[in-house]
């Protein structure tokens, strides 16, 4: 009787429960502003490969987080900008590269724009398969690929100043880096 | 035509904005328009080679012969992850 009172009033408290906004599905593949959350993109990514039923043997996590110190310098803080459209077109690109190099395996990705702190994660990358091998070498491509081909740029503040960070300049038709990634993932 | 045009990173920070729009001649391509921004901005210039560029949110070749009402976007070296 006492106890299901306070877990009543406990109910009750918890914002979670009573809101009149209706939480729209988590998407395999998204530009996030808010912080991100590792269990919504697992559960994205087993809601998409539900119909298979318990086939899935593994499931491969990766995530990026903000270092405090890059070359030397010591960071403060990140800054990430994107050409959101593209940027998403990217992801459903790298997903078909995969599908087609790793036909078991389901991927979620989500990365985040604007501020980020020490320690805060910018990408988290979910992969599943029935084995690891697979998962592992396609969660790795992952991560290449984005880094390779994804409109998505990092303002490094550091001690002393703020610096553009400049990778690849981005060709999603070039052959030979996504060898590259694919080398790289099976390594 | 009219075009716009969207700038990201350091480019937008060169240019002073996110996002103009410029009138081009018929026959006019992403190669030409970029030209033309360089002029504008001589610090552009120093990224004639490494950046990529978009039409209409999907990538698109210097080549690439602007039609009007077109999105074109320049897109310095990527940094993702």
């Amino acid at each position: 009787m006492a106890l299901s009172t306070t877990s009543g009033s406990l109910t009750t408290c918890d914002p979670r429960v009573y809101t009149d906004k209706v939480t729209p599905p988590t998407p395999l593949l998204a530009i996030e502003r808010a912080p991100l959350g590792l269990d919504l993109i697992l559960g994205a990514v087993s809601q998409a490969d539900s119909a298979r039923g318990g086939a899935d043997g593994a499931v491969v996590t990766f995530l990026g987080l903000v270092r405090n110190h890059n070359a030397g310098r010591r960071v403060l803080y990140l800054e990430y900008e994107a050409y959101e459209p593209l940027a998403v077109k990217s992801f459903e690109r790298i997903a078909k590269e995969i599908h087609h190099r790793w036909p078991s395996v389901v991927m979620g990705l989500h990365h985040r724009i604007g501020r980020l702190e020490i320690g805060e994660a910018s990408i988290v990358i979910v992969t599943t398969s029935p084995h690891r091998a697979d998962a592992f070498a396609a969660c790795r491509y992952a991560i290449e690929r984005i880094k390779q081909i994804a409109p998505i740029w990092k303002h490094e503040h550091f001690e002393g100043g703020d610096v553009w960070i400049e990778g690849a300049t981005a060709d999603p038709d070039d052959v030979r880096a996504r060898e590259a990634a694919e080398r790289a993932a099976c390594a | 035509m009219r075009v716009t045009v969207r700038l990201f990173a350091r480019l937008r920070e060169i240019a002073g904005t996110a996002e103009l729009t410029r009138t081009v001649e018929a026959g006019a391509t992403v190669g030409s328009l970029w030209k033309d921004l360089a002029r504008e901005h001589a610090a552009l210039a120093q990224y004639e080679r490494s950046i990529s560029s978009a039409v209409n949110a999907d990538y698109a070749r210097m080549d690439r012969p602007l039609a009007d009402g077109d999105e074109v976007a320049f897109l310095p070296p990527v940094s993702g992850g």
